[in-house]
């Protein structure tokens, strides 16, 4: 069910939003004032854990009981950090960014009530090199506040000290893995981490470490004004333990594409139809429900949850694009929430191009680590080249799922999966139209409309 | 203890353990590309998947085993899933392996062929380049599979850091430093990253001849020929040839399979066609005696035009000699030391032995002088080294040798390092310290000149040359003041405290801070550190003992440690690391003028008798003469024979010039050797002597390691083997040396001692034995001395107080720089070896000087320019190189060079109770050359 909030976005449009007394006549910091003002640090994660706010950079785990991973009491010697996440590189996902922008203030509170609750003093904020607005929002936040004595060594005069600084990453998609993006903080190739360690042993310089999406540390002001329970129950999925309101994002064959802050519980066709204003050009063929990396969905699949202990049971037999966006949900569909950002695609696009794009996009961007992962995409890419200059047997369709199946699973980090899952995706979706794409050397091929931002030039 | 089964086998193994340690305890193999037991896993390969029975296959090089665990190395999915890793392997394969046709042990290519796997399912990529840059490895690209072991071999084994990835994706590739080609980057050649490269994308280029793979050649288990590190290795020999091909670094206690570029790359100088195989005579028409070649003839003769030469011009020297039969030349050796003896007596003759012989050719040449010549003027280049290290060692602790192994660094927390250049002189030893230094202790610097492993420091102080007495007065004041003094230790253990504190009272580190240049709070806080530190390890080199204040800068690192406790525990200890590979065992045999072997004193009567009885004869009861001594004596007209085994005193003592005269003096000089040397030129025999590729040995490092050295190659021409030349020589002379192999004279040695008891050849095997080894039922012999007591009188070791002294040669307006001198990492001594080796000689082929960039600046030169150097005493020219490593107003030059002889210019003063001259410091003045 469609219902707008405006929790983060509310001043989205108001031309100084993004300043320090605009947040504060909201009534912003006046929770990081009530957390260090002498609230318990298990009052605070009991609480966060009650608002069910899962993860908003893709992966989706709950974030207070991410929190309470932390070791406790943390050690003098072993300083534990808060590594927000804002190496925003997912194709077709640019929320993060609109956070950053328009309203600062939000982080940097988050992250202040988030060093309370894991024991840490020092936040960093990874921000992708890209993003210089966002970059210098972020620094004039932290001046602003600074300045207010809202952070330093006595915030808001207690005695919990807590710095707040912003680090630019180099322009890596695999710096948006958590634990490269730790490498790369700390100077080193952004290359994954084996785990174990997890980060909260072992993260930041070595020290217990929790990273939380950018997103997912801006709401939790909101979730704590609102009461950790309440923020939950704004969610049609907070029986899943899916709580609260976040940011939904559209692109791609829409009239409207952009940024919607909505209730958790929103569909696929609500997302498309009345905030993304509708498909453009043709017929709905198929969405990317969040980001690149997640396997695609066509417009006409059905849902098939015939078990009642299925998430999906509700909606069994009913459209994909009736599903509520959820990470179970989602999952349970076969492909990922992800980022929440939605790529449309209309008929009018050829999905053999689009996957020929994509993996383009991720034989760029494996770190080259794991030969799977290195070698497999380059090979996926290699074929799909073939295969759009007409070269290809049908035979390769085999080779490619073979090279992506030999990916899954078998890399010490998730962009390998991320690689391989939206090629098997599209191979599972659309092999009708790969088939005869093959046979006619190209001639099935819609392609009257190419994708708009990363998807231009599919077919150069 | 966790259980488990792989392939239905039931296993128990320790918590931590990697499925593929336990599979490999069952003997069951798992393939693997980026793993090998000596390394880090990281788990990129993914060839090692197993699986337990998960969603996903898992990577059993890092995945712990646990408790239950059903895993299976080779099912059906699994093997799909290597075939098809090996097949997108394969599909980027250069056509010719470099591995495969060469060594021919691609572990690549033996997967190629267990799944016949060719890659010719896929789509070929484009190609990748190649890196030949560097002068001793090959880098194919298009044969890099990416695994991380060269990586973490050159990052986490050596510690060099000179490898890493870069770019990503598809794109991603190997790189040196910032994406230099090989030989343009820092590389320092120590070839791990080709040791443990699994594909041809890092092979050795060929050094002597062609690689060919190991079935085919013969492999020598041996000892490196070079340092005192003594790392174990492997020499495949092509034995038709009569050439090594390549080296391995071999498994041992020392060097775990490790190897520097001397050891991996100088193999080939044996071979070298300038080799002596015939022994000469001077002609007649060549006395009285001079210097043959330009360079040997100095300043005022030198010239005429012709440009300097790195080896010796046999085309110069030759025409002097003549070949001679082994009986002819033995003969005049033997009847001319006699002539001299009976002439002048037998304090007119002197021997050179020299610390790259055998244990048995330095005892059989001492033994030789002793017994045969009848003095005790016998000495050999320790006196250049640590003579004064082994002096104060001796007065104050009553023994010479290290008190623990360079490895024991693993259990300190803090580690001295004092004027020792280790990555260059010590460089597979360097590594384990760099390790040390990952793991967290903390390593201290302080030379004038900052090494390249100050980089790896906790702290480096770079002290003005000379003032070392003042600093560790200093630290030792903080120390003392600040109660960090071990008491009990002091109380127990030693002697001389009062006096120790009454003079170090009086260095406060604002004192030290003037005198040495670096500040207060540097000395404070090193002084911390060491004084606090549960274990401290205590290293130095020649920094410390090249000074005419030698002893008192070892005394005083001597002092420290044994004033915060920091001898005789794991982790602590003094350990004046050994420059040559048997600079230990020479000085252990009696290669000395002051010692019979095991440092038993020549004027004690007792000891003398036991000699006397033992070698038949009687010997004479003075102290001989030193390196310096017999230098100095020949000059003044009192030595007038001399019998030089393998040293090259031309190029390695101070002074060129006064040597020169020295040398031109002598009645008779036979020098032994395996190249025509400068010191040859001024023989009037020249015995053609074996390298120690051809002969057997044992050789002694700087832990007190004692191993056997094997025979490569078979030796060129008519050259001997050294011992039986000397005993063929002592024999003539009237003293008969008859032994039948080499093992006989190290029983003979060994009965003499007391340290080396319990040693003999078999139990010696393939990786020796530390003395002292008494118990020969144990795995090896003591790590660490003197935990008891210290083999002095007293069981104590005494505290020596010294006093700063300033240098005998300061600058001045006309002299105004500090020359410094020392060695480089491709280098060795006088290059005799390394400048005849392809590689070495490759990679660094001439002469120059470290000066300041704005010294530079200040006198107007480029770096490459030709500057002139000059001392009182001669004048080179070099050309010069920038360098940060040495502070304003002092210069560095290495010794190694003959067309620029460092010692032309140093000054031969001598530390009073080492005898050891001063390399380390004399005054220069630096200008541009004349054109």
């Amino acid at each position: 069910m469609l219902r707008q909030t405006k929790y983060l976005s509310s001043r989205y449009n108001e031309p100084d939003g993004w300043s320090l007394s605009a947040y504060e006549r909201d009534g912003g910091y006046k929770q990081a004032k009530r957390v260090l003002g002498g609230m318990t640090r298990d009052a605070l994660i009991e609480d966060m854990k009650a608002a069910n706010i899962r993860g908003r950079g893709g992966a989706g785990f709950a974030m207070g009981v991410k929190w309470s991973f932390m070791p406790w009491p943390p050690k003098p010697e072993k300083p534990h950090y808060l590594v927000i996440n804002a190496d925003e590189g997912e194709p077709g996902t640019f929320k993060d960014r609109t956070i950053m922008e328009k309203n600062p203030h939000s982080v940097v509170e988050g992250c202040i009530i988030g060093c309370y609750g894991i024991g840490a003093h020092t936040a960093y904020i990874y921000v992708r090199d890209e993003l210089h607005l966002s970059k210098e929002r972020l620094w004039g936040a932290i001046n602003e506040a600074k300045a207010k004595g809202y952070l330093g060594k006595n915030p808001f005069g207690s005695d919990y000290a807590v710095e707040v600084f912003v680090h630019t990453g180099a322009g890596a998609y695999i710096c948006g893995e958590e634990t490269a993006l730790l490498n790369s903080l700390e100077g080193k190739r952004g290359e994954p981490r084996l785990k174990p360690p997890f980060p909260a042993q072992a993260g930041a310089f070595g020290m217990p470490s929790t990273v939380n999406n950018l997103e997912t540390i801006a709401i939790v002001p909101t979730a704590l004004e609102m009461g950790g329970d309440a923020f939950s129950k704004l969610s049609e999925l907070h029986n899943l333990k899916d709580g609260g309101s976040r940011l939904f994002g559209v692109s791609g064959h829409v009239n409207t594409p952009g940024v919607f802050e909505a209730c958790v519980g929103l569909t696929l066709r609500e997302l498309i139809y009345d905030l993304g204003g509708g498909v453009k050009g043709g017929k709905l063929l198929a969405v990317i429900p969040g980001g690149s990396s997640c396997p695609i969905l066509r417009a006409d699949d059905l849902v098939s949850a015939p078990n009642e202990k299925s998430p999906l049971f509700p909606w069994n037999g009913k459209s994909v694009l009736d599903v509520p966006l959820g990470v179970d949900t989602f999952r349970a569909l076969g492909t990922m929430l992800g980022t929440c950002c939605a790529i449309v695609l209309s008929d009018q696009a050829c999905p053999v191009l689009a996957m020929h794009n994509l993996m383009r996009f991720y034989r760029h961007e494996s770190c080259g680590q794991c030969t799977p992962c290195r070698e497999g995409s380059a090979w996926i890419f290699r074929i799909m080249d073939r295969i759009v200059a007409g070269q290809a047997s049908i035979e390769e369709l085999d080779r490619l799922s073979e090279i992506a199946d030999n990916i899954m699973g078998n890399t010490i980090c998730a962009f390998g999966e991320g690689t391989a899952m939206p090629a098997l995706g599209f191979l599972k979706k659309f092999r009708r139209e790969f088939e005869q794409y093959i046979l006619t050397r190209g001639k099935s091929s819609p392609n009257r409309l190419t994708l708009p931002g990363h998807f231009a030039g599919a077919a150069e | 203890m966790i259980t488990l089964t792989i392939d239905d086998r039931p296993i128990t193994v320790a918590e931590g353990t990697t499925i593929w340690e336990a599979a490999r305890t069952l003997a069951i193999e798992i393939p693997v590309l980026c793993h090998d037991p000596r390394l880090r896993p990281v788990g990129v390969c993914r060839m090692c998947v197993v699986d337990i029975g998960a969603r996903t296959l898992v990577a059993s090089c890092v995945r712990p085993c646990e408790s239950g665990m059903k895993v299976v190395t080779g099912s059906e999915k699994v093997e799909r899933q290597r075939r098809t890793l090996t097949e997108l392997l394969m599909s980027d394969q250069p056509e010719v392996c470099p591995k495969e046709s060469t060594t021919g042990d691609s572990v690549l290519h033996a997967l190629a062929r267990r799944y016949e796997a060719t890659g010719a399912s896929l789509p070929r990529g484009a190609g990748r380049p190649r890196d030949l840059s560097s002068k001793v490895i090959a880098v194919d690209h298009q044969a890099c599979i990416l695994c991380d072991r060269c990586v973490r071999g050159c990052d986490e084994i050596q510690g060099n850091d000179v490898i890493s990835r870069s770019g990503k994706g598809y794109g991603t590739k190997i790189a040196f430093d910032l994406d230099a080609p090989m030989g343009a980057s820092t590389c320092v050649s120590c070839g791990e990253c080709m040791a443990v490269c699994p594909t041809g994308a890092l092979v050795n280029k060929p050094v002597s001849g062609p690689i060919v793979p190991r079935r085919h050649l013969k492999q020598v288990d041996s000892v490196c020929p070079y340092c005192g590190v003594g790392c174990g290795l492997t020499y495949n020999v092509d034995v038709e040839q009569n050439k090594i091909a390549y080296v391995d670094g071999r498994e041992s206690p020392v060097n775990h399979e490790r190897l520097c570029v001397k050891g991996r790359y100088g193999f080939d100088y044996a071979q070298h066609p300038q080799r002596l195989t015939k022994p000469l005579i001077r002609r007649a028409e060549f006395y009285p005696k001079a210097a043959l070649s330009p360079e040997v003839m100095g300043n005022q003769e030198r010239g005429k035009g012709r440009r300097k030469t790195a080896l010796v011009s046999y085309d110069d020297v030759m025409p002097a000699f003549r070949e001679a039969s082994w009986d002819e030349a033995l003969e005049l050796v033997a009847s001319r030391l006699l002539a001299v003896k009976k002439e002048h007596g037998p304090g007119a003759l002197a021997g050179f032995g020299s610390a790259k012989c055998s244990i048995e050719e330095a005892y059989l040449f001492q033994k030789l002088v002793r017994a045969a010549f009848g003095t005790n003027n016998v000495d050999h280049c320790t006196r250049l080294c640590h003579a004064s290290s082994v002096a104060a060692l001796l007065e104050t602790i009553g023994s010479g040798a290290v008190t623990n192994t360079f490895a024991g660094i693993a259990e300190s927390d803090v580690a001295l390092f004092a004027g020792t250049n280790i990555s260059a002189n010590h460089p597979v030893a360097a590594s384990f310290f760099k390790n040390a230094a990952a793991r967290g202790t903390k390593l201290i610097f302080v030379d004038p000149r900052r090494p390249d492993i100050a980089r790896h420091a906790w702290r480096y102080a770079q002290i003005r040359h000379g003032s070392d007495v003042a600093f560790y007065n200093a630290m030792m004041h903080v120390i003392l003041r600040e109660g960090l003094i071990d008491e009990a230790y002091v109380r127990d253990h030693t002697t001389g405290i009062e006096e120790l504190r009454a003079l170090v009272d009086r260095y406060p580190p604002a004192l030290a801070a003037e005198i040495c240049g670096v500040t207060a709070e540097m000395i404070v806080d090193i002084a911390r550190a060491y004084g606090g530190a549960k274990a401290a390890i205590t290293f130095w080199g020649m920094g410390i003992s090249q000074h005419t204040h030698g002893t008192n800068n070892a005394r005083c690192l001597i002092s420290l440690c044994l004033l915060t406790g920091n001898s005789g525990r794991p982790g602590t200890g003094l350990h004046p690391l050994r420059g040559q590979n048997n600079v230990q065992g020479a000085s252990d045999a009696g290669l000395i003028p002051m010692m019979y072997p095991d440092y038993q004193r020549v004027g004690d009567p007792a000891i003398r008798e036991k000699f006397e009885k033992a070698w038949g004869l009687p010997l004479d009861p003075t102290p001989g003469l030193t390196v310096t001594e017999i230098t100095t004596g020949a000059l003044e007209g009192r030595i007038k024979g001399m019998y030089c085994l393998g040293e090259n005193p031309f190029l390695s003592d101070p002074n060129v010039n006064k040597v020169r005269k020295a040398l031109t003096r002598l009645d008779f000089l036979a020098v032994q050797d395996i190249f025509l040397t400068e010191t040859a030129e001024f023989a009037d025999v020249i015995l053609p002597a074996t390298s120690y590729l051809e002969k057997t040995g044992t050789y002694t490092n700087t832990d007190r390691r004692v191993q056997i050295g094997r025979p490569a190659l078979a030796p060129p021409g008519d050259a001997r083997l050294d011992w039986q030349i000397v005993a063929e020589i002592a024999t003539r002379m009237g003293y008969p040396m008859l032994y039948e192999k080499v093992e006989d004279i190290f029983d003979e040695f060994t009965a003499t001692t007391h340290e080396y008891q319990g040693l003999d050849y078999p139990i010696l095997g393939a990786t020796g034995r530390l003395w002292p080894a008494f118990d020969r039922e144990a795995k090896d012999g003591e790590q660490i001395l003197f935990g008891d007591a210290y083999p002095t009188a007293d069981g104590r070791a005494k505290l020596v107080p010294c006093d700063f002294e300033a240098e005998k040669e300061p600058t001045s307006a006309e002299y105004p720089f500090v020359l410094n001198t020392g060695r480089l990492l491709e280098h060795w001594h006088t290059g005799t070896m390394t400048r005849r080796s392809y590689a070495l000689d490759a990679i660094s082929p001439g002469p120059f000087v470290e000066v300041h960039p704005d010294d530079l600046a200040r006198l107007g030169i480029t770096a490459g320019d030709l500057v002139s150097v000059s001392s009182r005493r001669g004048r080179i020219e070099l050309p010069a190189r920038r360098s940060t490593s040495v502070a304003r107003g002092s210069v560095f030059i290495a010794f190694h060079f003959r067309e620029a002889a460092a010692n032309v210019l140093t000054l031969d003063a001598i530390d009073p109770i080492g005898k050891i001259p001063t390399f380390k410091l004399c005054a220069v003045n630096v200008e541009k050359a004349q054109a």
